[in-house]
Protein backbone atom coordinates (compact mmCIF):
# COMPACT_ATOMS: atom_id res chain seq x y z
CA UNK A 1 0.00 0.00 0.00
CA UNK A 2 1.28 3.69 -0.80
CA UNK A 3 1.93 6.15 2.11
CA UNK A 4 -0.29 8.80 3.26
CA UNK A 5 1.73 11.25 2.30
CA UNK A 6 5.00 10.75 0.24
CA UNK A 7 7.27 13.93 -0.83
CA UNK A 8 10.29 12.84 -3.42
CA UNK A 9 12.77 15.73 -3.47
CA UNK A 10 11.27 18.49 -2.24
CA UNK A 11 12.40 21.86 -3.11
CA UNK A 12 11.35 25.63 -2.95
CA UNK A 13 13.14 28.68 -2.91
CA UNK A 14 12.32 32.53 -2.41
CA UNK A 15 15.21 34.88 -4.68
CA UNK A 16 17.74 33.67 -3.48
CA UNK A 17 16.55 32.13 -0.27
CA UNK A 18 16.15 27.92 0.07
CA UNK A 19 13.25 27.54 2.14
CA UNK A 20 13.38 23.84 1.97
CA UNK A 21 15.24 21.58 0.15
CA UNK A 22 15.63 17.47 -0.97
CA UNK A 23 13.17 16.63 1.48
CA UNK A 24 12.29 13.06 1.07
CA UNK A 25 9.49 11.77 4.06
CA UNK A 26 6.86 9.25 4.16
CA UNK A 27 3.93 9.86 6.75
CA UNK A 28 1.24 6.29 7.12
CA UNK A 29 -1.78 6.23 8.38
CA UNK A 30 -2.12 6.99 12.30
CA UNK A 31 1.04 8.05 12.79
CA UNK A 32 1.89 11.06 15.11
CA UNK A 33 4.60 13.47 14.21
CA UNK A 34 5.62 16.10 15.88
CA UNK A 35 7.35 18.52 13.72
CA UNK A 36 10.51 20.91 15.38
CA UNK A 37 12.73 23.46 14.02
CA UNK A 38 14.34 27.13 14.44
CA UNK A 39 12.79 29.53 13.27
CA UNK A 40 12.90 29.81 9.57
CA UNK A 41 13.87 26.25 9.54
CA UNK A 42 10.84 25.63 6.49
CA UNK A 43 8.48 24.09 8.92
CA UNK A 44 5.75 26.45 7.40
CA UNK A 45 7.21 26.26 4.16
CA UNK A 46 6.91 22.56 4.08
CA UNK A 47 3.19 22.71 5.35
CA UNK A 48 2.36 25.00 3.23
CA UNK A 49 3.44 22.75 0.21
CA UNK A 50 1.69 20.35 0.97
CA UNK A 51 -1.30 21.62 1.17
CA UNK A 52 -1.63 23.27 -2.24
CA UNK A 53 -1.04 26.69 -0.30
CA UNK A 54 2.44 27.26 -2.18
CA UNK A 55 4.01 25.24 -5.31
CA UNK A 56 7.72 23.86 -5.12
CA UNK A 57 10.07 24.99 -7.04
CA UNK A 58 10.85 20.89 -7.51
CA UNK A 59 9.95 17.61 -6.37
CA UNK A 60 7.09 15.72 -6.28
CA UNK A 61 4.37 15.38 -3.47
CA UNK A 62 2.40 12.22 -3.42
CA UNK A 63 -1.12 11.77 -1.23
CA UNK A 64 -2.26 8.40 -1.11
CA UNK A 65 0.18 7.39 -4.08
CA UNK A 66 -1.62 10.61 -6.03
CA UNK A 67 0.85 13.68 -7.16
CA UNK A 68 -0.80 17.01 -5.72
CA UNK A 69 1.09 19.37 -7.73
CA UNK A 70 -0.58 22.11 -9.38
CA UNK A 71 -3.22 21.63 -7.06
CA UNK A 72 -5.18 24.76 -5.58
CA UNK A 73 -5.38 24.19 -1.26
CA UNK A 74 -9.08 23.20 -2.33
CA UNK A 75 -8.36 20.32 -4.08
CA UNK A 76 -5.60 19.13 -1.92
CA UNK A 77 -8.32 19.80 1.11
CA UNK A 78 -11.03 17.68 -0.87
CA UNK A 79 -8.11 14.90 -1.49
CA UNK A 80 -8.46 14.57 2.53
CA UNK A 81 -5.64 16.72 3.36
CA UNK A 82 -6.48 18.98 6.33
CA UNK A 83 -4.63 22.00 8.17
CA UNK A 84 -4.46 24.49 11.26
CA UNK A 85 -2.49 27.79 10.74
CA UNK A 86 0.01 29.66 12.45
CA UNK A 87 -2.42 32.48 12.77
CA UNK A 88 -5.86 30.99 13.20
CA UNK A 89 -7.45 31.51 9.72
CA UNK A 90 -11.35 32.38 10.53
CA UNK A 91 -14.13 34.37 10.00
CA UNK A 92 -13.53 37.33 12.45
CA UNK A 93 -16.32 38.77 12.75
CA UNK A 94 -18.66 36.12 12.54
CA UNK A 95 -19.39 34.09 16.00
CA UNK A 96 -17.85 30.68 16.75
CA UNK A 97 -21.54 29.12 15.69
CA UNK A 98 -21.96 30.94 12.88
CA UNK A 99 -18.11 29.96 12.37
CA UNK A 100 -18.82 26.23 12.60
CA UNK A 101 -21.87 26.31 10.76
CA UNK A 102 -19.98 27.32 7.68
CA UNK A 103 -17.51 24.84 7.99
CA UNK A 104 -19.99 22.43 8.29
CA UNK A 105 -21.91 23.37 5.34
CA UNK A 106 -18.79 23.81 2.93
CA UNK A 107 -17.14 20.02 4.32
CA UNK A 108 -19.64 17.56 5.16
CA UNK A 109 -23.13 18.69 3.66
CA UNK A 110 -20.68 20.12 0.57
CA UNK A 111 -24.10 21.76 -0.89
CA UNK A 112 -24.26 24.94 -1.82
CA UNK A 113 -27.79 25.43 -0.58
CA UNK A 114 -30.02 28.33 -1.54
CA UNK A 115 -32.84 28.48 0.74
CA UNK A 116 -32.42 26.03 3.65
CA UNK A 117 -31.69 27.97 6.90
CA UNK A 118 -27.88 27.59 7.68
CA UNK A 119 -28.85 27.51 11.58
CA UNK A 120 -31.42 24.82 11.42
CA UNK A 121 -32.07 23.11 14.52
CA UNK A 122 -30.72 20.32 13.22
CA UNK A 123 -27.02 21.56 11.99
CA UNK A 124 -26.80 23.77 15.44
CA UNK A 125 -26.96 21.08 17.23
CA UNK A 126 -24.82 19.40 15.76
CA UNK A 127 -22.24 21.45 15.49
CA UNK A 128 -22.71 21.93 19.16
CA UNK A 129 -21.66 18.81 20.00
CA UNK A 130 -18.25 19.67 17.67
CA UNK A 131 -17.89 22.81 19.94
CA UNK A 132 -18.08 20.15 22.99
CA UNK A 133 -15.71 18.28 21.78
CA UNK A 134 -13.07 20.93 21.62
CA UNK A 135 -14.08 22.24 25.30
CA UNK A 136 -15.24 25.96 23.15
CA UNK A 137 -18.83 25.66 23.48
CA UNK A 138 -19.52 27.94 25.85
CA UNK A 139 -18.08 30.83 23.26
CA UNK A 140 -20.74 30.16 20.77
CA UNK A 141 -22.47 32.76 20.65
CA UNK A 142 -18.91 34.93 20.98
CA UNK A 143 -17.66 36.89 17.63
CA UNK A 144 -14.20 35.24 17.08
CA UNK A 145 -12.11 38.86 16.94
CA UNK A 146 -13.24 39.43 20.91
CA UNK A 147 -11.97 35.63 21.99
CA UNK A 148 -8.25 34.65 23.48
CA UNK A 149 -5.78 32.60 20.92
CA UNK A 150 -6.58 29.52 22.44
CA UNK A 151 -10.47 29.63 21.36
CA UNK A 152 -9.21 30.21 18.00
CA UNK A 153 -6.92 27.81 18.03
CA UNK A 154 -9.04 25.30 18.74
CA UNK A 155 -11.88 26.60 16.79
CA UNK A 156 -9.46 26.70 13.76
CA UNK A 157 -8.78 22.80 14.29
CA UNK A 158 -12.25 22.15 14.83
CA UNK A 159 -13.32 23.25 11.51
CA UNK A 160 -10.13 21.53 9.88
CA UNK A 161 -11.11 18.56 10.95
CA UNK A 162 -14.84 18.19 10.13
CA UNK A 163 -14.56 17.20 6.67
CA UNK A 164 -12.62 14.12 8.31
CA UNK A 165 -9.38 14.33 7.09
CA UNK A 166 -7.00 11.41 6.29
CA UNK A 167 -3.74 13.34 6.86
CA UNK A 168 -4.21 16.87 9.33
CA UNK A 169 -1.17 19.41 9.81
CA UNK A 170 -1.08 21.67 13.02
CA UNK A 171 1.22 24.54 12.25
CA UNK A 172 1.97 25.39 15.79
CA UNK A 173 -1.34 24.66 17.23
CA UNK A 174 0.32 25.77 21.00
CA UNK A 175 1.91 29.04 19.87
CA UNK A 176 -0.25 32.49 21.41
CA UNK A 177 -0.96 29.75 24.20
CA UNK A 178 0.12 30.45 27.60
CA UNK A 179 2.26 27.73 28.91
CA UNK A 180 0.19 26.30 31.34
CA UNK A 181 -2.99 25.82 28.78
CA UNK A 182 -0.53 24.02 26.17
CA UNK A 183 -1.18 20.61 27.71
CA UNK A 184 -5.17 21.44 27.57
CA UNK A 185 -4.95 22.19 24.10
CA UNK A 186 -3.52 19.55 22.99
CA UNK A 187 -5.16 16.88 25.35
CA UNK A 188 -8.19 18.37 23.67
CA UNK A 189 -6.67 17.95 20.11
CA UNK A 190 -5.45 14.82 20.71
CA UNK A 191 -8.07 13.58 22.14
CA UNK A 192 -10.33 14.49 18.91
CA UNK A 193 -8.08 13.69 16.57
CA UNK A 194 -7.32 10.04 17.59
CA UNK A 195 -10.76 9.40 17.77
CA UNK A 196 -10.64 10.51 14.11
CA UNK A 197 -7.58 8.37 13.43
CA UNK A 198 -5.64 10.90 11.50
CA UNK A 199 -2.32 10.68 10.49
CA UNK A 200 -1.01 14.50 12.21
CA UNK A 201 1.76 16.00 11.75
CA UNK A 202 1.91 18.79 14.15
CA UNK A 203 4.81 22.02 14.34
CA UNK A 204 5.66 22.80 18.00
CA UNK A 205 8.98 24.61 19.85
CA UNK A 206 8.24 23.37 23.26
CA UNK A 207 10.13 20.23 23.51
CA UNK A 208 8.22 18.76 26.66
CA UNK A 209 5.28 19.10 24.61
CA UNK A 210 6.22 17.08 21.34
CA UNK A 211 8.19 14.20 24.06
CA UNK A 212 4.28 13.80 25.65
CA UNK A 213 2.58 13.86 22.15
CA UNK A 214 4.32 13.16 19.46
CA UNK A 215 5.63 9.00 18.33
CA UNK A 216 7.86 9.96 15.94
CA UNK A 217 10.03 13.32 15.07
CA UNK A 218 10.70 15.69 12.37
CA UNK A 219 13.90 17.67 12.42
CA UNK A 220 14.04 20.70 10.32
CA UNK A 221 17.35 22.50 10.00
CA UNK A 222 17.82 25.71 7.38
CA UNK A 223 15.83 23.70 4.79
CA UNK A 224 16.46 20.14 5.13
CA UNK A 225 15.25 17.27 7.37
CA UNK A 226 17.91 16.87 10.09
CA UNK A 227 16.56 13.78 11.39
CA UNK A 228 13.90 11.40 11.16
CA UNK A 229 12.64 8.73 13.45
CA UNK A 230 11.24 7.17 16.85
CA UNK A 231 10.93 10.74 19.22
CA UNK A 232 13.38 9.58 21.93
CA UNK A 233 15.66 8.61 19.62
CA UNK A 234 15.70 11.91 17.55
CA UNK A 235 15.68 14.46 20.69
CA UNK A 236 18.59 12.45 22.50
CA UNK A 237 20.63 12.94 18.98
CA UNK A 238 23.16 15.08 20.01
CA UNK A 239 23.15 17.23 16.36
CA UNK A 240 19.36 17.89 17.16
CA UNK A 241 19.98 18.59 20.33
CA UNK A 242 23.09 21.63 19.51
CA UNK A 243 21.15 23.06 15.97
CA UNK A 244 17.68 22.19 16.60
CA UNK A 245 16.82 22.17 20.66
CA UNK A 246 19.54 24.75 21.27
CA UNK A 247 20.69 22.95 24.68
CA UNK A 248 20.96 20.05 26.20
CA UNK A 249 17.62 17.76 27.11
CA UNK A 250 18.38 15.30 29.91
CA UNK A 251 15.12 13.35 28.74
CA UNK A 252 15.43 11.15 32.25
CA UNK A 253 14.28 14.41 33.43
CA UNK A 254 10.28 14.07 35.16
CA UNK A 255 9.41 16.78 32.96
CA UNK A 256 9.54 15.05 29.96
CA UNK A 257 7.76 11.78 30.91
CA UNK A 258 5.77 10.74 27.49
CA UNK A 259 2.56 9.77 27.95
CA UNK A 260 3.42 6.20 27.65
CA UNK A 261 6.22 6.49 30.46
CA UNK A 262 3.43 8.40 33.07
CA UNK A 263 0.81 5.57 31.85
CA UNK A 264 3.60 2.88 33.02
CA UNK A 265 4.27 4.65 36.28
CA UNK B 1 -40.27 31.91 8.36
CA UNK B 2 -43.64 31.72 10.67
CA UNK B 3 -46.95 31.33 9.53
CA UNK B 4 -47.21 34.94 11.46
CA UNK B 5 -44.82 36.78 9.99
CA UNK B 6 -45.50 35.63 6.34
CA UNK B 7 -49.42 36.82 7.20
CA UNK B 8 -47.79 39.96 8.18
CA UNK B 9 -45.97 40.35 4.97
CA UNK B 10 -48.90 39.35 2.96
CA UNK B 11 -50.88 42.57 4.57
CA UNK B 12 -47.50 44.47 4.34
CA UNK B 13 -47.56 44.01 0.47
CA UNK B 14 -51.53 44.31 0.16
CA UNK B 15 -51.20 48.08 1.88
CA UNK B 16 -48.17 48.94 0.24
CA UNK B 17 -50.23 48.27 -3.17
CA UNK B 18 -53.23 49.50 -2.26
CA UNK B 19 -51.26 52.65 -0.70
CA UNK B 20 -49.52 52.95 -4.43
CA UNK B 21 -52.22 53.22 -6.52
CA UNK B 22 -53.98 55.91 -3.90
CA UNK B 23 -51.50 58.21 -3.97
CA UNK B 24 -51.40 60.90 -6.83
CA UNK B 25 -50.03 59.74 -10.58
CA UNK B 26 -46.64 61.41 -9.80
CA UNK B 27 -45.95 59.79 -6.46
CA UNK B 28 -47.30 56.76 -7.25
CA UNK B 29 -45.24 56.93 -10.46
CA UNK B 30 -42.03 57.85 -8.11
CA UNK B 31 -42.92 55.01 -5.70
CA UNK B 32 -42.74 52.20 -8.79
CA UNK B 33 -39.06 53.64 -10.14
CA UNK B 34 -38.19 53.59 -6.08
CA UNK B 35 -39.34 49.70 -5.74
CA UNK B 36 -37.33 49.21 -9.10
CA UNK B 37 -34.27 50.53 -8.16
CA UNK B 38 -34.70 49.13 -4.61
CA UNK B 39 -34.55 45.53 -6.37
CA UNK B 40 -31.14 46.71 -8.21
CA UNK B 41 -29.69 47.95 -4.94
CA UNK B 42 -30.87 44.58 -3.36
CA UNK B 43 -28.57 42.88 -5.73
CA UNK B 44 -25.71 44.97 -4.97
CA UNK B 45 -26.34 44.72 -1.17
CA UNK B 46 -25.77 41.01 -1.94
CA UNK B 47 -22.32 41.58 -3.21
CA UNK B 48 -21.61 44.07 -0.45
CA UNK B 49 -22.24 41.68 1.85
CA UNK B 50 -19.38 39.49 0.22
CA UNK B 51 -17.53 42.53 0.05
CA UNK B 52 -17.34 43.28 -3.52
CA UNK B 53 -18.83 46.92 -4.52
CA UNK B 54 -19.76 47.15 -8.36
CA UNK B 55 -19.75 50.49 -9.64
CA UNK B 56 -21.31 48.75 -12.95
CA UNK B 57 -24.73 47.76 -11.86
CA UNK B 58 -25.96 50.04 -14.58
CA UNK B 59 -24.94 47.80 -16.88
CA UNK B 60 -27.64 45.57 -16.25
CA UNK B 61 -30.59 48.02 -15.12
CA UNK B 62 -30.15 49.26 -18.76
CA UNK B 63 -29.79 46.00 -20.47
CA UNK B 64 -32.73 44.93 -18.59
CA UNK B 65 -34.68 47.96 -19.37
CA UNK B 66 -33.49 48.24 -23.04
CA UNK B 67 -34.90 44.42 -24.01
CA UNK B 68 -38.27 45.66 -22.56
CA UNK B 69 -38.13 48.41 -24.75
CA UNK B 70 -36.96 46.48 -27.68
CA UNK B 71 -39.43 44.14 -27.25
CA UNK B 72 -42.66 46.30 -27.37
CA UNK B 73 -41.37 48.64 -30.04
CA UNK B 74 -39.65 46.40 -32.10
CA UNK B 75 -41.02 42.51 -31.62
CA UNK B 76 -44.67 43.82 -30.93
CA UNK B 77 -44.35 41.96 -27.29
CA UNK B 78 -45.91 43.73 -24.83
CA UNK B 79 -46.61 40.86 -22.27
CA UNK B 80 -45.10 42.01 -19.05
CA UNK B 81 -44.49 38.49 -18.22
CA UNK B 82 -42.72 37.91 -21.10
CA UNK B 83 -40.95 40.73 -21.02
CA UNK B 84 -39.40 40.36 -17.29
CA UNK B 85 -38.16 36.50 -18.69
CA UNK B 86 -36.48 38.01 -21.87
CA UNK B 87 -34.91 40.82 -19.73
CA UNK B 88 -33.60 38.72 -16.66
CA UNK B 89 -32.74 35.87 -18.90
CA UNK B 90 -30.37 37.87 -21.23
CA UNK B 91 -28.97 39.87 -18.72
CA UNK B 92 -28.07 36.82 -16.61
CA UNK B 93 -26.34 35.23 -19.91
CA UNK B 94 -24.19 38.29 -20.02
CA UNK B 95 -23.53 38.43 -16.58
CA UNK B 96 -22.78 34.54 -16.82
CA UNK B 97 -19.94 35.69 -19.53
CA UNK B 98 -18.68 38.62 -17.95
CA UNK B 99 -18.16 37.29 -14.54
CA UNK B 100 -16.08 34.34 -15.59
CA UNK B 101 -12.93 37.86 -15.57
CA UNK B 102 -14.61 39.93 -13.40
CA UNK B 103 -15.18 37.53 -10.32
CA UNK B 104 -11.10 37.11 -10.34
CA UNK B 105 -11.39 40.57 -8.78
CA UNK B 106 -11.36 42.21 -6.19
CA UNK B 107 -11.73 45.55 -4.46
CA UNK B 108 -10.78 49.01 -6.78
CA UNK B 109 -10.36 46.52 -9.28
CA UNK B 110 -13.71 44.31 -9.20
CA UNK B 111 -15.36 48.37 -8.94
CA UNK B 112 -13.71 49.18 -11.68
CA UNK B 113 -13.76 46.23 -14.30
CA UNK B 114 -17.60 46.35 -13.27
CA UNK B 115 -17.81 50.44 -14.11
CA UNK B 116 -15.79 49.72 -17.11
CA UNK B 117 -18.17 47.49 -18.68
CA UNK B 118 -21.31 49.54 -17.80
CA UNK B 119 -19.16 52.22 -20.04
CA UNK B 120 -18.79 49.82 -22.46
CA UNK B 121 -22.71 49.21 -23.14
CA UNK B 122 -22.94 53.34 -22.55
CA UNK B 123 -20.80 53.99 -25.93
CA UNK B 124 -22.37 51.26 -28.08
CA UNK B 125 -25.54 52.60 -27.07
CA UNK B 126 -24.79 56.48 -28.23
CA UNK B 127 -23.67 55.20 -31.49
CA UNK B 128 -26.87 53.24 -32.00
CA UNK B 129 -29.06 55.42 -34.63
CA UNK B 130 -31.63 52.83 -34.67
CA UNK B 131 -31.84 52.62 -30.73
CA UNK B 132 -32.17 56.40 -30.50
CA UNK B 133 -28.84 57.41 -29.95
CA UNK B 134 -28.37 59.71 -26.65
CA UNK B 135 -31.83 60.20 -26.62
CA UNK B 136 -33.37 56.51 -26.13
CA UNK B 137 -36.80 55.84 -27.45
CA UNK B 138 -40.07 55.21 -26.41
CA UNK B 139 -41.62 51.75 -24.62
CA UNK B 140 -45.05 51.35 -25.10
CA UNK B 141 -47.40 50.26 -22.92
CA UNK B 142 -47.42 46.67 -20.92
CA UNK B 143 -50.10 44.13 -21.22
CA UNK B 144 -50.70 41.44 -18.82
CA UNK B 145 -52.26 37.63 -20.15
CA UNK B 146 -53.75 39.59 -23.32
CA UNK B 147 -55.08 42.53 -20.85
CA UNK B 148 -54.07 45.66 -21.85
CA UNK B 149 -54.77 48.37 -19.76
CA UNK B 150 -54.92 52.04 -21.01
CA UNK B 151 -51.90 54.38 -20.86
CA UNK B 152 -52.88 55.15 -16.28
CA UNK B 153 -54.12 51.33 -16.13
CA UNK B 154 -50.55 50.67 -17.77
CA UNK B 155 -48.96 52.14 -14.61
CA UNK B 156 -50.78 50.58 -12.27
CA UNK B 157 -50.30 47.16 -13.46
CA UNK B 158 -46.62 47.99 -13.60
CA UNK B 159 -46.97 49.30 -9.97
CA UNK B 160 -48.80 46.06 -9.01
CA UNK B 161 -46.15 44.33 -10.68
CA UNK B 162 -43.18 45.79 -9.23
CA UNK B 163 -45.02 45.86 -5.16
CA UNK B 164 -45.21 41.45 -6.06
CA UNK B 165 -41.90 41.32 -7.30
CA UNK B 166 -40.56 43.41 -3.95
CA UNK B 167 -42.04 41.60 -1.99
CA UNK B 168 -41.79 37.63 -3.47
CA UNK B 169 -38.02 38.56 -4.53
CA UNK B 170 -37.62 40.29 -0.63
CA UNK B 171 -38.47 37.02 0.82
CA UNK B 172 -36.46 34.94 -1.14
CA UNK B 173 -33.87 36.93 -1.25
CA UNK B 174 -34.24 36.94 2.77
CA UNK B 175 -34.45 33.03 2.57
CA UNK B 176 -31.05 33.33 0.49
CA UNK B 177 -28.97 34.90 3.11
CA UNK B 178 -29.92 33.21 5.86
CA UNK B 179 -28.55 29.89 4.14
CA UNK B 180 -25.40 28.49 3.56
CA UNK B 181 -25.08 30.21 0.14
CA UNK B 182 -26.11 33.91 1.79
CA UNK B 183 -23.85 33.21 4.72
CA UNK B 184 -20.99 31.70 1.97
CA UNK B 185 -21.30 36.13 1.04
CA UNK B 186 -20.21 36.73 4.54
CA UNK B 187 -17.28 34.23 4.59
CA UNK B 188 -15.84 35.18 1.54
CA UNK B 189 -15.72 38.98 2.66
CA UNK B 190 -13.99 37.93 5.91
CA UNK B 191 -11.52 35.06 4.88
CA UNK B 192 -11.46 33.36 1.62
CA UNK B 193 -8.28 31.10 2.33
CA UNK B 194 -10.49 29.41 5.07
CA UNK B 195 -13.07 28.96 3.21
CA UNK B 196 -11.03 27.49 0.22
CA UNK B 197 -9.60 24.91 2.84
CA UNK B 198 -13.18 24.25 3.65
CA UNK B 199 -13.57 22.84 0.31
CA UNK B 200 -15.28 25.70 -0.52
CA UNK B 201 -15.02 27.57 -3.89
CA UNK B 202 -14.22 31.18 -3.17
CA UNK B 203 -15.53 32.16 -7.64
CA UNK B 204 -18.30 29.94 -7.56
CA UNK B 205 -19.67 32.08 -4.44
CA UNK B 206 -19.01 35.30 -6.15
CA UNK B 207 -20.05 33.98 -9.24
CA UNK B 208 -23.36 32.96 -8.51
CA UNK B 209 -23.71 36.60 -6.30
CA UNK B 210 -22.92 38.57 -9.29
CA UNK B 211 -25.40 36.73 -11.86
CA UNK B 212 -28.20 36.88 -8.86
CA UNK B 213 -27.58 40.49 -8.78
CA UNK B 214 -27.33 40.76 -12.49
CA UNK B 215 -30.89 39.51 -13.08
CA UNK B 216 -32.20 42.05 -10.48
CA UNK B 217 -30.60 45.06 -11.76
CA UNK B 218 -32.31 43.53 -15.02
CA UNK B 219 -35.98 43.66 -13.20
CA UNK B 220 -35.17 46.83 -11.88
CA UNK B 221 -34.44 48.23 -15.32
CA UNK B 222 -37.63 46.24 -17.24
CA UNK B 223 -39.70 48.47 -14.43
CA UNK B 224 -38.05 51.58 -14.38
CA UNK B 225 -38.65 51.31 -18.71
CA UNK B 226 -42.40 50.28 -18.63
CA UNK B 227 -43.18 53.18 -15.94
CA UNK B 228 -41.22 55.75 -17.60
CA UNK B 229 -42.29 54.57 -20.90
CA UNK B 230 -38.76 55.22 -22.28
CA UNK B 231 -35.28 54.12 -22.09
CA UNK B 232 -31.93 55.87 -22.88
CA UNK B 233 -28.42 55.28 -22.42
CA UNK B 234 -27.93 57.34 -19.10
CA UNK B 235 -29.29 54.29 -17.22
CA UNK B 236 -25.96 52.77 -18.32
CA UNK B 237 -23.79 55.63 -17.48
CA UNK B 238 -21.63 55.64 -14.53
CA UNK B 239 -23.39 58.42 -11.92
CA UNK B 240 -26.80 55.78 -12.97
CA UNK B 241 -24.62 52.93 -11.11
CA UNK B 242 -22.85 55.55 -8.41
CA UNK B 243 -26.44 56.17 -7.38
CA UNK B 244 -27.01 52.47 -6.51
CA UNK B 245 -24.39 52.13 -4.29
CA UNK B 246 -25.54 55.95 -3.15
CA UNK B 247 -28.48 54.03 -2.26
CA UNK B 248 -27.08 50.76 -0.75
CA UNK B 249 -24.61 52.99 1.43
CA UNK B 250 -28.01 55.15 2.70
CA UNK B 251 -29.98 51.29 3.68
CA UNK B 252 -27.58 49.32 4.61
CA UNK B 253 -26.65 45.74 3.85
CA UNK B 254 -28.36 44.64 7.48
CA UNK B 255 -31.73 43.43 6.00
CA UNK B 256 -33.41 42.67 2.82
CA UNK B 257 -35.53 45.62 3.43
CA UNK B 258 -33.12 47.97 4.02
CA UNK B 259 -32.24 48.89 -0.06
CA UNK B 260 -36.06 48.90 -0.87
CA UNK B 261 -36.98 51.56 2.16
CA UNK B 262 -33.65 53.74 1.13
CA UNK B 263 -34.54 53.59 -2.29
CA UNK B 264 -37.57 55.09 -1.78
CA UNK B 265 -36.20 57.96 0.71
CA UNK B 266 -34.07 57.93 -1.99
CA UNK B 267 -36.68 59.18 -4.43
CA UNK B 268 -38.40 61.44 -2.04
CA UNK B 269 -35.19 63.00 -1.18
CA UNK B 270 -34.13 63.76 -4.51
CA UNK B 271 -37.71 65.08 -5.75
CA UNK B 272 -37.62 67.24 -2.44
CA UNK B 273 -34.66 68.46 -3.25
CA UNK B 274 -34.37 68.98 -6.27
CA UNK B 275 -37.84 71.00 -5.76
CA UNK B 276 -36.90 73.36 -3.39
CA UNK B 277 -33.16 73.45 -4.73
CA UNK B 278 -33.28 73.09 -8.39
CA UNK B 279 -29.16 74.18 -8.61
CA UNK B 280 -27.99 72.32 -5.71
CA UNK B 281 -29.97 69.17 -5.23
CA UNK B 282 -26.72 67.83 -5.85
CA UNK B 283 -25.08 68.88 -3.10
CA UNK B 284 -28.10 68.52 -0.24
CA UNK B 285 -27.90 64.45 -1.52
CA UNK B 286 -23.97 64.58 -0.98
CA UNK B 287 -24.88 66.74 2.47
CA UNK B 288 -26.91 63.63 3.42
CA UNK B 289 -24.54 61.11 2.26
CA UNK B 290 -21.56 62.63 4.25
CA UNK B 291 -24.41 62.41 7.58
CA UNK B 292 -24.69 58.99 6.85
CA UNK B 293 -21.20 58.18 6.35
CA UNK B 294 -20.10 59.50 9.48
CA UNK B 295 -22.75 58.50 11.80
CA UNK B 296 -24.70 56.08 10.63
CA UNK B 297 -21.75 53.81 8.86
CA UNK B 298 -23.94 50.53 8.50
CA UNK B 299 -26.50 52.52 6.98
CA UNK B 300 -30.33 53.55 7.86
CA UNK B 301 -30.95 50.38 8.95
CA UNK B 302 -28.52 50.37 11.86
CA UNK B 303 -31.13 52.74 13.37
CA UNK B 304 -33.74 49.84 13.39
CA UNK B 305 -31.36 47.31 15.18
CA UNK B 306 -30.33 50.03 17.38
CA UNK B 307 -33.88 50.24 18.09
CA UNK B 308 -34.47 46.58 18.36
CA UNK B 309 -31.59 46.74 20.95
CA UNK B 310 -30.31 44.00 18.71
CA UNK B 311 -28.24 41.84 21.05
CA UNK B 312 -25.27 39.03 18.85
CA UNK B 313 -28.32 37.45 16.87
CA UNK B 314 -28.80 34.10 19.55
CA UNK B 315 -28.85 31.12 17.49
CA UNK B 316 -31.84 28.56 17.51
N1 LIG C 1 6.67 34.10 1.05
C1 LIG C 1 7.99 34.10 1.33
N2 LIG C 1 8.82 34.94 0.66
C2 LIG C 1 10.14 34.95 0.92
N3 LIG C 1 10.74 34.17 1.81
C3 LIG C 1 9.97 33.32 2.52
C4 LIG C 1 8.56 33.24 2.31
N4 LIG C 1 8.05 32.31 3.14
C5 LIG C 1 9.08 31.82 3.84
N5 LIG C 1 10.25 32.42 3.48
C6 LIG C 1 11.59 32.12 4.00
O1 LIG C 1 11.75 30.73 3.99
C7 LIG C 1 12.40 30.30 5.17
C8 LIG C 1 11.56 29.29 5.89
O2 LIG C 1 10.41 29.93 6.42
P1 LIG C 1 9.23 29.18 7.19
O3 LIG C 1 8.14 30.15 7.40
O4 LIG C 1 8.93 27.93 6.48
O5 LIG C 1 9.93 28.83 8.57
P2 LIG C 1 9.33 28.14 9.87
O6 LIG C 1 10.16 26.96 10.14
O7 LIG C 1 7.87 27.95 9.74
O8 LIG C 1 9.64 29.23 10.97
P3 LIG C 1 8.79 29.72 12.26
O9 LIG C 1 9.16 28.81 13.37
O10 LIG C 1 9.29 31.09 12.49
O11 LIG C 1 7.36 29.67 11.90
C9 LIG C 1 12.71 31.55 5.98
O12 LIG C 1 14.02 31.95 5.70
C10 LIG C 1 11.72 32.56 5.46
O13 LIG C 1 12.24 33.86 5.56
MG1 LIG D 1 6.19 28.63 10.70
Amino acid sequence: MSALLKTVNLERTFGAVIAATDINIEINSGEIVGVIGSNGAGKTTFINMVTGYIQPSDGDILVRGKSIIGKSPREVSLAGVGRSFQIAQLFQELTVLDNILIAHGFSVDRKLNFLKPLRSADKVGKVRSVLREYEIEEYANEVVSTLPQGVRKLLDIAMAMLSKPGLMLLDEPTSGVAVEDKFLLMDTVMAAIRKSNAATLFVEHDMEVVLRYADRVLAFYDGRVLADGPTQKVLSDPKVQELVVGHHLDLSDVKYATKKDSDHA
Amino acid sequence: MSKRSLALLLILGVATLVGGLLLPNWMSYLFTIAMGKGLVVLGLVLLMRAGLVSFGQGLYYCLGAYVAGMLTQFAEVTDVLLILLASVSFSVVIAAIIGLLLCRYREIFFAMFSMAFSMILYGLLVRNQVLGSTDGFNVANPSLLGWAPGPEGASNLVLAVAVLLVFTLGILAWRYLKSLSGYAGEAVRENEIRLEYLGGSVFKIIYVKYIIAAGLAAIGGTVTALVSGHVDPEMAYWTTSGEFVFIALMGGTGHVAAPIIAAVLFESLRTYASAVAPYTWQMILGFALLAIILFLPSGLWSLVERFQNKKPRKAP
